[in-house]
């Protein structure tokens, strides 16, 4: 062969080298399983959805993470379907026709690997994310405003705020920092210097300042009677959580209060939520005065931005009609949103039920009332759109 | 302990030579099992970065925990060749691996279909997968990660669907078809007749559309080179990252077409060596030959029986029966000339594939597994069969139309049944992300109709 010729009886030579001391520090498959884990969230925040009308996310929600159970990505290649039966080689003891392995049930998914290539499509593993993260992309997903609050000048705290700095002042406020600053160029330019002379403390000086009120009050009121059952309960509460959620992105201290009512209103805290009922008529005037009380009582519309949300099925005696009219003309001025979602089994033509009559005909005068129906779980992304829409035009 | 390996690699080295082997000098590296491990999991020791290996990493990771993989060394075929050895395994082993590298070095520089890629992609194959890895890390900073994670998806995913048969380096197919024949038409008495009747206009020239040859001219079966080449709007630092990911296909084949035979024939000569290697001692010796036994055996000793065949043992024990009937030159002979193909059709004789319990056997989707026979034909069909085409479904361009749509047709016939559609519609996605015109799929349902699969 001509390379022999050329390199008569060479010894190759072969080196050996230690292992470079970087190989230990970089890891180019943590990398890219950075990335990986990247992509995935990528994933849940486009079907953000899904994941929290699905099964109870929110339940589960526990140190401000959700725990969020995700498959490995694959990454597509072609090919075939999975045959009905596949031969392969093997080897070892056995006759033909001799049963390695019987046939087993069908198990669940979740039973781990599966013979074949599918097996790397099978591993799960759990991400956790933070619920402010999955908000966030919930609100990002759903376009929604950001809410306004009031704008009125009752509705102002004082607020101080540091501003300036002083030769004088309390000694919690010294800025030491400014202080060593001033004694380094007072040093740079004597002499003789000493470390430190009074003259060169610096305190920090506080003004009062007006800032506009960023508490919130959300009352929830909810229709108990006995036409609401737990499908409309469960609505409600899904309506009621995130409109809350909503609120809280804006204002760093909400407080909330619920209100039940048939004939009469009264107050119940949330863990009763799906437990409280009534029985009888329905009065919803009776909800709104108690609202427009817990206004005047607890919060107080200079100090706090006020939501009410109301969920009902819709029906109101009629000997209510003038009353509860009475109450939302009341009660409405004094909040920077109302909204009214009804629950139904179905969607109706149009709100020909006695509150959505109310309500509708109020909306008029009032922009900040809002109405909609709500039929399933995705209606109520859209009645909270289109709720947190109108807030923030009518403000 | 490094340091004793290399110790005894030069008079294993001489010993080797003395036998015959003919290598590329080995440039051994001892390195921690991490990055061995990732140098498995990327196919090269610097490579692209890619999510999809950050999954593969996992599972290594995972597998590895659970102590069902333990990899002992990785070579690089080139001039020099590069191997890695694991820093922490014992000296018995890696004087071991030493000598089994020392084997695959020799197969590389030998077998036919190593030497024809090294003739077509030169030796450095290593070096330029590390420059191409550069290039595309600094197309990240440039076009974002989003735009070039797009091309490499489409282009990993297609990483087996290349020509191996075809140069690495291949022009365009031919843009004018065959000289036209109506040069010759007034030559011809007919036609020289026809046209001088009255009345009668010269025949109108065909447009120049009509003149252009069909692209593809026959059915196309490397997608990455046609992708790269014919599709509408890539931009030159897309088409770089296709021809990248084809050329480092074409680089894997060869290790892929003949991994059985690669495999058993530095098995082989990782015995051989030891055995003849007088100057080690005796319990190095011995430990090593554990190590041997634990690499190059059907199953584990608890088992009855494997669903898979284990190509160190396979190879190791028809190199055996090769070297023993037919002496070494011959098999020295098989070594050039075969892959796994002819080397399995040709070598694995019946008294052989008896000795070894070969047998083959039949899984159905209710997950019961049968044995179905040990009859020779179908046990090399059965070894061979997951390495046709790459181990990928045959998937070819047939028509690039004029609007720009790329046409894929899928050889279900050859293949015995369709393609999985859900991952093919995910494929043709990341192929429409790069060729941004339609793209056509034809394959067949799970009841053989035929289906199309199409991304406008």
């Amino acid at each position: 062969m001509s390379e022999d010729f050329l390199t008569p009886n060479a010894q190759p030579q072969s080196r050996f080298f230690a292992a470079v001391s970087w190989y230990d520090l970089f890891s180019r498959g943590a990398r890219d399983w950075l990335r990986h884990n990247e992509k995935v969230r990528e994933a849940v925040k486009q079907r953000v959805r899904e994941f929290i009308t699905g099964p109870d996310v929110l339940s589960r929600a526990q140190g401000g993470t959700v725990l969020v159970p995700v498959r490995l990505l694959e990454h597509a290649r072609f090919r075939l379907r999975d045959p009905e039966s596949e031969a392969g080689a093997g080897q070892g003891a056995g006759e033909p026709g001799q049963v390695l392995r019987p046939a087993q049930p069908q198990t669940g998914e979740d039973e781990g690997e599966r013979r074949g290539g599918t097996a790397e499509g099978e591993v799960k593993f759990v991400l956790e994310l933070k619920v402010d993260d999955f908000l966030d992309w919930l609100w990002e997903e759903m376009k929604l405003p950001e809410l306004k609050p009031k704008q009125s000048p009752a509705a102002e705290d004082d607020d101080l705020v540091r501003e300036g700095w002083d030769k004088r002042g309390a000694r919690s406020r010294l800025d030491r920092r400014r202080t060593v600053k001033e004694a380094v160029k007072r040093r740079a330019i004597q002499e003789h210097p000493v470390p430190f002379t009074d003259d060169d403390l610096r305190f920090r000086q506080l003004v009062r300042r007006p800032k506009p009120a960023t508490n919130a009050a959300v009352i929830f009121a909810l229709d108990v009677s006995g036409s609401m059952g737990e499908t409309e309960r469960q609505l409600a509460k899904m309506f009621f959580f995130f409109a809350l959620q909503g609120i809280r992105r804006q204002y760093p201290k909400v407080e909330t209060a619920f209100v039940a009512h048939t004939v009469n209103a009264w107050e119940f805290s949330e863990e009763d939520f799906f437990r409280t009922s009534g029985t009888g008529g329905t009065a919803s005037s009776s909800a709104f005065n108690l609202a427009f009380e817990l206004l005047q009582s607890r919060y107080d519309p200079a100090r706090y931005n006020s939501y009410v949300f109301y969920a009902s099925d819709g029906e109101n005696s009629s000997e209510d009609h003038e009353p509860a009219s009475a109450a939302l003309r009341r009660l409405a001025p004094e909040l920077n949103y109302l909204g009214y979602v009804e629950l139904r089994s179905s969607h109706g033509i149009s709100l020909q039920t006695e509150m959505g009559g109310i309500l509708t005909e109020l909306q008029h005068d009032h922009p900040t009332i809002g109405v909609r129906q709500v039929a399933s779980q995705e209606d109520v992304w859209v009645a909270l759109r289109e709720f947190f829409q109108q807030q923030a035009e009518a403000a | 302990m490094s340091g004793t390996v290399a110790e005894y690699a030069p008079r294993i080295e001489a010993l080797a030579h003395k036998l015959g082997l003919d290598y590329h000098p080995v440039d051994f590296e001892l390195v921690p099992t991490t990055f061995m491990m990732e140098v498995a999991v990327y196919g090269l020791p610097v490579r692209m970065p890619h999510w999809s290996f950050g999954v593969r990493y996992i599972h290594e990771l995972i597998r590895r925990s659970m102590g069902h993989s333990r990899i002992f060394e990785v070579m690089f075929p080139g001039d020099p060749c590069r191997a890695y050895l694991v820093s922490t395994n014992t000296l018995a082993e890696n004087t071991l691996v030493t000598a089994h590298v020392l084997g695959h070095a020799d197969f590389a520089r030998n077998n036919q279909l190593f030497a024809r890629f090294e003739q077509m992609a030169g030796t450095h194959i290593v070096e330029h997968a590390a420059a191409q890895a550069h290039r595309i890390e600094e197309a990240v900073g440039e076009f974002g990660q989003q735009r070039v994670e797009a091309v490499l998806d489409a282009a990993l995913a297609l990483e087996p669907h290349v020509d191996v048969n075809m140069e690495l380096h291949r022009p365009d197919y031919p843009t004018e078809p065959k000289p036209p024949t109506e040069q010759k038409a007034d030559d011809d008495p007919f036609r020289g007749r026809f046209k001088g009747l009255p009345g009668e206009k010269d025949a109108p020239g065909i447009s120049k559309e009509h003149r252009r040859a069909p692209i593809p001219s026959a059915p196309e079966y490397d997608l990455l080179w046609f992708i790269a080449h014919y599709a509408p709007e890539l931009e030159d630092w897309e088409r770089d990252i296709f021809l990248a990911v084809r050329e480092e296909s074409f680089y894997f084949y060869p290790v892929f077409a003949c991994h059985i035979m690669n495999e058993g024939w530095a098995s082989y000569w990782h015995a051989r060596l030891l055995r003849e290697a007088d100057f080690l001692p005796e319990s190095l010796y011995l430990d090593a030959v554990k190590a041997h036994s634990d690499v190059v055996r059907p199953f584990a000793a608890e088992q009855q029986a494997t669903l898979t065949v284990n190509p160190y043992h396979l190879g190791f024990s028809m190199w055996e029966h090769i070297v023993e009937e037919q002496g070494i030159e011959q098999a020295r002979r098989i070594c050039r000339e075969e892959d796994d193909f002819g080397f399995v059709r040709n070598y694995l004789d019946r008294d052989l594939a008896k000795k070894l319990g070969l047998f083959v056997y039949e899984a159905r989707s209710g997950g019961e597994i049968q044995i179905t026979g040990r009859n020779i034909d179908a046990v090399r069909e059965a070894i061979l069969a997951p390495k046709f085409n790459y181990g990928a479904p045959r998937i070819a361009v047939s028509e690039l139309r004029h609007d720009g749509t790329l046409v894929l047709v899928h050889d279900h016939a050859s293949d015995g049944r369709g393609l999985d559609l859900n991952r093919a519609s995910r494929v043709l996605d990341y192929l429409h992300g790069v060729w941004r015109r339609p793209v056509i799929l034809h394959t067949v349902d799970a009841r053989g109709e035929p289906h199309e699969l199409q991304k406008q």
